[in-house]
Order: structure tokens, then C-alpha cells, then sequence
């Protein structure tokens, strides 16, 4: 059996788990785990196989939960067209942002990527629409399509299924498409593609945009799933959030920060009775997996798979 | 067979510690306290609000020996989606009946909502927002212990009556600061004073000295701090480096806690002035109260929020007993409406149809250190505002339920 052959039948298998899940877990908590995970997911297409890391991409995911929330509540707006605006302004906003980013690299490029992300974040405090730390509450789920009521917990559980597993096999897609080998040729030995005639910024930009629109529909779902948009979506703090969910289940592997995830948002939910423990066991995780799980779980997991085959 | 090891594997990851989720079916009372248990407005809720809801369940089962009544706790971290997801758990599975303090308006607007949509109980004592009488009520929740308009024209009409009838303002940049702001100078003019000026500073400050010598420079007699938690505490400590209090000017805080005045110590403290709704030294049941939560809270003194939880713990309890039922909850809160309210520490009062409390404020003054004559003896009372005058009149607040009717 080969590596990718495995993979497919993880997924599958996994998939098979989500389908079944709200029957078992809390259908809100696992609606929570699957936006965070396309976040996670959408964050990893650009650190783990572009090998840029930014530190903003909370503009996006604050961004469009905040347009879908305004669309949504004030403008009265269908939900599936709330989402799909959020996750178009998502785009613009991460084409903008793209175009002045990608010409730094490293440490450069995260504070450029962190400063525009402050600046929306500012935007989302300081804006008539956004109110203020109150941010948009009560928006209302709706119809979808105009006849299936998302009202109903379950109902709108399979409907976030659903927009993840898009989001996730555009991923998946991206990653084993030529257009994904271009990248991890970029993320190894960027020289060197240029070398052999590729134009990296184009190839950083598309990638960039991606990243950002997908992470933009993971807030977008939320902002539908919890009815408001807040401040803790856009604030920089989420940011680093992404990146410790990332890191904890494996960079630039597929399922990595979707497990990453969904263990980072069991964390907060089984400790939430602890107070700051929770910040402090997040830590604690976090230096046993970078010490003992240098690839993160999943990669970790992954390697072993592979070793045992040979 | 590996492979099979591998997908068992990432099986497990994927439903690491999720636990079924039954339907509770207990006859018995749950009352959630959802606060901060970690962050910022841990001192003036946090742990201490459970602590009250538990003594106002102890209280309540002297006189009502045998009732099932429960108390959970969990943090919210300030952020409304964790709120908006514990409350849902809370209603859905765990059985909660009501949830309790509700402190950053943020969490008690997303949470209030939720009670209305599962037709459970949300009694805010915590947050300030007067938002949640205003386009935010719902018939399933009610405001308790204070909101911001109340603070705003408390010690805005305050001051102006007892002579400091021109002011200044130090403003955070976003619509909370700006919301005090406005609440403030329009009660300061309708008294007769007047407002010299405003400076908005950045949200989250920490350094204010500009802004202070602006204020200085303007020579009002009050300056207005329109911000809340670390910034106004900051301002005060900065002012305090300024000897803007001895330079005769006055500090009006709109929204300090007794947790804030602790924190900053009387010699930094002393002479701002400032409006709650309850304070520990004035009765012996509430000097009782407070000996009773110090001994149970290394040494710390309740603050109003915290006896707004009692508070509205006791009347809760005891609507659902007149009723007979807690399945309800429009119904319970239609019965809280509807009963007066009478307890120990905030004594008698009555909930209005918007979901407001109605409650006498008190306009304090921190004591100078050499008046301090004991732990936590920190408040002189300045001025008592009758209930009838504290709160937004029920015409201006635009509150769906009522502007129906």
C-alpha cells in the first residue's frame, strides 16, 4: 500500500467519524472543532507547504466573520450568501495584503502580515458597524437555500461538515496538484526555482490568497455557527492561536492541523472550569510536543507509519 | 494491518476525551455561573461570584430544607464564543436552569440571546452594557446589579450638585468610551454644569501623561475618566504621579470596583469619586456578608457584582418556588418581574418590565489613608441616587419588549 493510498483511506476514515460524531460529542463543539480546523488547515497550506509564516491571518477570519455577521443581520442576507460574502471580502482583502507581503521574507514578512492585521482589527473596534467590543450579536441562522432551517443544531452540523470538507479537499487538491509541487519546490530552495524559471512571487501570491479566502470562509461559517462576530476573532491573539494549532498537530502534513485543531478546542473546553489553567496546560503541551513530537502528532504519527513499512 | 493501526490511531485522537453527552433529567434546581475565572475581571467577579451563589443557595435552603439546587462554574476567558458555547452545552445537555454574573457585556449580550432562544433564565450582574435593557432585552433576562447609564448619570448629576459643575474628559477610543462619554456630559449640562473639553485615548493605553497634562491644562474642576478596567486604573495611578488630585482637580471614575480601588491602594486612590451600587460597610448584613466571603476568599472584599449575584440568585430561587417550576424561563422571569425583590444586602426593590433591577446607587469617594481604619475600609458615601432617578427611564431605552406594548 502506498503513502498516498494510506492517506485517502485515513481521510476516509475519518470522514466516516465526523458523519457519525454529533451523535456522540456536543454538535456545537464539533461544529467549533471543524471551523477551527479549516482555519488550521487553510493557515498550513501557506507555513507548511510555502513556508511562510504569517502572523495575521486573524484579519481574515475576523474579517469575514465580521461582513457575514453585517450581511447576515443587518442587511438581511441569505445565509449562504453571508458566507459567500465574507469569504470574498477574505479574498480581496488577502489579494492586498498578498501583493505588499510577499516581497519579505521570514521574520519581515510576519510583522508586515501582523501589521495589517492590526490595522483590521483597529478597523473592527473603531468601525460604526462592528460595535465595538460588543461586536455583531444575535445574527440570525436562517434558511439556507431558503428551505433547509439551521436552526436546528444537527442540521446545521452537516452543513459545516459539508463547507469543511470543501475547504479541506480544495486544500488537498492544491497540495497534490502541480501547483502545490511548484510550492514545496519554492518552500525548499526558492533560488533555485527561480532558477528554473518558475515566478515565485506569483505562485507566493496565489498561494497567499488561498490560504486567506479559505481561512476567511472557516470565519464566516463560525460567525453562522455561534450567530456574532467578535473581537477575539480578528484580535492578534488568534493568530498565534492558529500557529500553536498547527504546530501541535504536525506542519505541512494534511491532517495535521486539522487534529491540531480539534485538540486545542477540546483542551479549552474540558479545562474551562480550571481558570488560567488552561493557559497553562496550552503551554505545557505545547513544550512536550515541540520536544518529544518535533513533526507535531500527526507528522510524528506519520513518520512512523512510514518507518515501519520500510 | 498497519494501516489499520495508524486509522485507529488518529481514530482516537479525533474523540479524544469526548464523553456522551446525556440528557440531564434531575428534578433539581442548576444554576451556571459563567465568569471570568483567569483574566482581567477576575477580582471583581470570578471565583467570588461563585462563592456568593453558593452562600445565596445555603441561604435560601435554611428556609426551604430538602430543594435540589446545584452550582457549576466555568470560565468564559471574556470571549463571547466560548460563552455563547458553554451556555448552549449548559441549556442543551448539562440541565442548567439559569446562568448567573455574566461579567464583559460582550459574553452577557451573546449569552442573553441564547437564554431567549432556549427559553432558559440569563441574570447579568457582571456586565454594565445598558444595551441589555435597551435593544438587546429579551423576556429571559434581567439586568441586576448596575449598567453603565446608571453609573454615567449617577456620578455625572452627582458631582454636578455638590459643586463640580465643570468637566473634562478622558476618553477611550471605541463606542464603550465614547457611549460614557456621551451618557455623561449630556447629564452634566442638563444640571447646570458645563464640559470644557474631551481627549480620546488610544484603546488600550498605557501612557497617559499628555492626555493628563491636557486635562490639567483645561482647568476643570472634575476630570471624567471614560474608560474601564486597566486603563482607568492606569490614569489614576498617572494622576496620582501628576498631583492632579492635589492640584485640586477631581478624578470621577465611571466605571471603578471596589476590587480596582484595592488594587491601586488608598494613597494613590483617594478622592476619586464615583458611583456603584453596593458597598460592604454599610449595613450590619452586609458587614456580616462580607466577614463571611473574606474568610472564604483569602481576605478579599466583595465587590457590588458580587452582591448582585447573591442578590439575584435569592429572588430566582425564590420566583421558581412560587411558581413551582423552572421549565420556563419567560415564565420564571415574568414571575421575578412581577414579585418585589427583598433580600439581605440589596434590601427591597422591584425588577421593571425591560428587565431592569431598580436599586438605590450610591455616589462614593475614596477615603484618604489616614481615614482608612481597617482592611477594605476604603468608601465614603458622597450622595445616595434614589432608584427612581439612578436608572434610564423605560421610554428612552427603546426595548422591544415594552415600546409593543
Amino acid at each position: 500500500m502506498n503513502g498516498k493510498n494510506l492517506e485517502v483511506l485515513v481521510m476516509a476514515g475519518l470522514f466516516v467519524l465526523l458523519l457519525a460524531a454529533p451523535f456522540v460529542v456536543y454538535p456545537v463543539l464539533m461544529m467549533q472543532m471543524l471551523c477551527f480546523a479549516l482555519f488550521a488547515s487553510a493557515f498550513n497550506l501557506l507555513i507548511g507547504y510555502v513556508g511562510l509564516l504569517s502572523f495575521g491571518h486573524a484579519m481574515f477570519f475576523g474579517g469575514a466573520a465580521y461582513i457575514t455577521a453585517h450581511t447576515v443581520k443587518v442587511m438581511g442576507f441569505p445565509p449562504e450568501a453571508g458566507i459567500l460574502a465574507g469569504t470574498l471580502a477574505a479574498a480581496v482583502l488577502a489579494l492586498a495584503t498578498g501583493v505588499l507581503a510577499i516581497r519579505r521574507q521570514g521574520i519581515y514578512f510576519a510583522m508586515v502580515t501582523l501589521a495589517l492585521a492590526q490595522m483590521v482589527y483597529f478597523y473592527c473596534l473603531q468601525s460604526p458597524y462592528t460595535g465595538g467590543e460588543d461586536g455583531i450579536q444575535g445574527v440570525p441562522r436562517g434558511r439556507m437555500f431558503g428551505m433547509i432551517d439551521l436552526s436546528n443544531d444537527l442540521t446545521l452540523y452537516y452543513v459545516v461538515l459539508a463547507i469543511f470538507t470543501f475547504g479541506f479537499f480544495v486544500i488537498y487538491r492544491t497540495i497534490h496538484s502541480p501547483f502545490g509541487q511548484v510550492l514545496k519546490a519554492i518552500r525548499e530552495n526558492e533560488p533555485r526555482a527561480i532558477s528554473l524559471g518558475y515566478r515565485v512571487d506569483q505562485y507566493k501570491l496565489m498561494a497567499f490568497v488561498l490560504s486567506g479566502t479559505l481561512a476567511g470562509l472557516a470565519g464566516s461559517t463560525k460567525a453562522i455557527v455561534f450567530q456574532l462576530a467578535s473581537l477575539t476573532d480578528a484580535a492578534w491573539q488568534m493568530s498565534g492561536e492558529v500557529v500553536l494549532m498547527t504546530l501541535l498537530g504536525g506542519l505541512g502534513t494534511v491532517i495535521g492541523p486539522a487534529v491540531g485543531a480539534i485538540l486545542i478546542i477540546l483542551m479549552q473546553e474540558k479545562f474551562k472550569t480550571l481558570g488560567d489553567w488552561v493557559l497553562v496546560t496550552q503551554g505545557v503541551v505545547f513544550v512536550l510536543t515541540v520536544l518529544l513530537f518535533r513533526k507535531g502528532i500527526a507528522g510524528e504519527i506519520a513518520a512512523y507509519a512510514t518507518r515501519i513499512r520500510r | 494491518m498497519r494501516s489499520r493501526g495508524l486509522i485507529a490511531g488518529l481514530m482516537s485522537i479525533g474523540l479524544a476525551a469526548t464523553s456522551a453527552h446525556a440528557v440531564d433529567t434531575s428534578e433539581g434546581i442548576k444554576i451556571g455561573v459563567l465568569t471570568d475565572l483567569s483574566g482581567t475581571y477576575s477580582d471583581l467577579s470570578g471565583a467570588g461570584s461563585v462563592w456568593s451563589a453558593k452562600q445565596a443557595v445555603a441561604d435560601y435552603l435554611k428556609d426551604h430544607p430538602g430543594a435540589k439546587i446545584e452550582v457549576v462554574q466555568a470560565d468564559h476567558q471574556n470571549k463571547p464564543d466560548i460563552a455563547a458555547n458553554t451556555a448552549r452545552q449548559w441549556f442543551d445537555t448539562d440541565g442548567v436552569d439559569v446562568i448567573v454574573d455574566l461579567v464583559t457585556s460582550s459574553t452577557a449580550i451573546a449569552v442573553v440571546n441564547i437564554a431567549k432562544e432556549k427559553n432558559k433564565v440569563a441574570l447579568v450582574s457582571g456586565a454594565g452594557s445598558s444595551d441589555l435593557t435597551g435593544k438587546s432585552c429579551t423576556p429571559n433576562s434581567i439586568h441586576w446589579t448596575y449598567d453603565t447609564y446608571a453609573l454615567a448619570t449617577g456620578t455625572g448629576s452627582a458631582v454636578v450638585k455638590t459643586g463640580g459643575d465643570s468637566w473634562f474628559f478622558l476618553t477611550a477610543d471605541y463606542a464603550f468610551g465614547q457611549a460614557l462619554e456621551r451618557d455623561t456630559s449630556a447629564v452634566v449640562l442638563k444640571n447646570g454644569g458645563k464640559v470644557l473639553g474631551s481627549v480620546k485615548h488610544p484603546f488600550p493605553a498605557q501612557d497617559f501623561s499628555s492626555f493628563l497634562l491636557q486635562a490639567q491644562a483645561s482647568k476643570a474642576k472634575v476630570i471624567g475618566l471614560a474608560n474601564a478596567g486597566a486603563d482607568t486604573t492606569n490614569a489614576i495611578k498617572q494622576a496620582s504621579e501628576f498631583g492632579i488630585v492635589q492640584g485640586g482637580q477631581s478624578l470621577a471614575g465611571l466605571l471603578v470596583f471596589l476590587s480596582d480601588v484595592h488594587a491601586l491602594g488608598l494613597k494613590t486612590a483617594q478622592g476619586l469619586v464615583f458611583t456603584e451600587s453596593w458597598y460592604w460597610d454599610t449595613s450590619d448584613a452586609n458587614r456580616a456578608f462580607a466577614k463571611a466571603f473574606s474568610a472564604a476568599n483569602n481576605g478579599k472584599y466583595p465587590t457590588m457584582v458580587h452582591a448582585g449575584v447573591y442578590s439575584s440568585v435569592i429572588h430566582y430561587l425564590k420566583a421558581v418556588d412560587a411558581l413551582k417550576s423552572d421549565t420556563d424561563g419567560a415564565a420564571v422571569v415574568a414571575k421575578m418581574k412581577e414579585l418585589p425583590t427583598d433580600d439581605v444586602l440589596y434590601g427591597k426593590g422591584t425588577v421593571r418590565a425591560d428587565g431592569r433591577k431598580l436599586h438605590d446607587m450610591y455616589l462614593f469617594e475614596v477615603k484618604k489613608p489616614e481615614e482608612s481604619k481597617g482592611p477594605y475600609d476604603y468608601y465614603k458615601v458622597r450622595a445616595t441616587i434614589p432608584a427612581a432617578d439612578a436608572f434610564r427611564p423605560l421610554a428612552e431605552g427603546n426595548c422591544p419588549l415594552t415600546a409593543a406594548k
